[in-house]
């Protein structure tokens, strides 16, 4: 616990202090959104039928943009070993490592959600769930991009390959936070999504923690 | 009680290249090793070996007659490794970046006022005590090479893996390790550094130790 604590809160400190992937992640998503309306054209009944796939998708490609850092500093600079060679597990640094990654983007995304689903005209009936489906959603795409960050983290230009590895992986997540807010729109009961949504994340939280330890490790060796 | 590190017949391979083969060694309480050779003679990856990264491509490393690889947990609380990189962040002052790896190695044993007493005496040690809040990024290379060897004395363990350690560092910094390691030494721990050109340290443990005579 100690430990944990001592690395997110270093993780934290150096993004507050740097202050980058966190706020290029908000600008790319925010950009993005903006852009459809003048793509599409300004009809409000269009821009309402394509807003769950609109903000899902490019929730989940600014996503993909901050994986790349994830790992590759320390690497470059000898932290990572000597995160390897601490008496205390590897896993729950990475663990760490990857909620520090979720509250510098994954949170920003999720506050910005609800204005960006504004502006795309979104019906208030699906509000509480695209929240819901974002909360349930962005822990799945840190923990899942992990695992192609500590895969590609020795390789060169690694970006082209993490997104090549990670987008297949996020299509159940996309289809699930899609159809629950679509749910929401005609109505029906979004839970159904939800829960999937959810049994996505607990699966992917020990799952993607080992196979990032070990990818790691296999990367020092 | 004394302890003992060896090494049996141990060989290296780097990219399915054999960098050195049938290396053995012993080294008790209080010794030191030190490991000379040209550039890719394979001491950075003995001393990788040594710390558990890697595992050797044969024979095996023992602690006390036991295989490290056996209890890796066990292994890494009596070891400290200090590789080429100062893993060192710019953001982070020297104070934070200290304690940092102070918690990432210490376990439920240490007390937080023991803790606080060897991150200071760690800073007095390497003369970075009027540094402490400034940030890292303002150091020199000098200065950051002495933060991560201050790491040396925040925590304690046994067997320290040095991987050329002296690198950019100046004369009194020279000392303060030179001396820092016979400390240790006296105290009953033991040290693995690779050296490039003579050494200065002066101690009677010295176990000279020549990988070019292992190079295929």
């Amino acid at each position: 616990m100690k430990v944990f604590l001592a690395l997110l809160v270093r993780d934290l400190r150096l993004a507050v202090r740097q202050s980058s992937d966190g706020v290029t992640v908000l600008s790319f998503y925010i950009i993005t959104i903006v852009l459809f309306p003048l793509g599409l054209g300004p009809n409000p009944q269009t821009l309402s039928s394509f807003a769950p796939g609109l903000l899902c998708v490019a929730a989940l490609l600014a996503a993909i943009l901050s994986l790349e850092g994830l790992f590759r500093s320390d690497y470059e600079d000898g932290s990572l070993d000597l995160m390897a060679v601490s008496p205390n597990d590897l896993a729950i640094q990475v663990f760490a490592k990857i909620t520090a990654h979720w509250i510098t983007t994954g949170l920003p995304l999720i506050a910005a959600t609800p204005f960006l689903a504004l502006l795309l005209n979104l019906p208030v009936q699906a509000y509480f769930t695209l929240i819901l489906a974002m909360v349930l959603a962005t822990p799945s795409l840190s923990l899942i991009g992990a695992v192609g960050a500590s895969l590609t983290v020795g390789a060169r230009r690694s970006g082209v390959l993490i997104s090549v590895l990670v987008l297949p992986l996020y299509i159940p997540v996309l289809i699930f936070a899609v159809s629950a807010i679509d749910a929401a729109l005609l109505t029906h009961s979004p839970k159904p999504h939800l829960m999937l949504l959810g049994a996505i994340f607990a699966a992917a939280l020990p799952l993607c923690t080992i196979a990032s330890t070990i990818a790691l490790r296999q990367a020092l060796e | 009680m004394t302890n003992y590190f060896q090494a049996k017949n141990i060989s290296c391979n780097r990219g399915g290249k054999c960098v050195f083969k049938g290396l053995s060694f012993s080294l008790q309480s209080g010794g030191a090793l030190i490991l000379r050779g040209p550039n890719g003679s394979g001491k950075s990856s003995l001393l990788r070996m040594m710390a558990g990264l890697s595992t050797p491509a044969a024979g095996e490393l023992f602690w006390n007659k036991e295989n490290i690889s056996q209890d890796p947990f066990f292994h890494r609380d009596r070891i400290h490794y200090l590789g080429h990189f100062d893993a060192v962040k710019p953001a982070l002052t020297v104070r934070e970046n200290l304690a940092v790896w102070q918690k990432l190695r210490s376990n439920s044993l240490s007390g937080k006022q023991e803790e606080k007493k060897a991150l200071e005496r760690a800073l007095k040690a390497f003369n970075m005590t009027h540094l402490v809040d400034l940030p890292a990024r303002l150091l020199s290379s000098g200065e950051s090479r002495r933060l991560a060897l201050a790491r040396l004395l925040a925590n304690n363990a046994a067997l320290w893996l040095l991987d050329e350690p002296a690198s950019g560092l100046d004369d009194s910094s020279r000392q303060a390790l030179e001396k820092i390691v016979s400390e240790h030494q006296v105290a009953g721990g033991m040290v693995v550094i690779s050296v490039h050109g003579p050494s200065n340290l002066k101690n009677t443990h010295t176990l000279n130790l020549s990988l070019k005579a292992y190079l295929k």
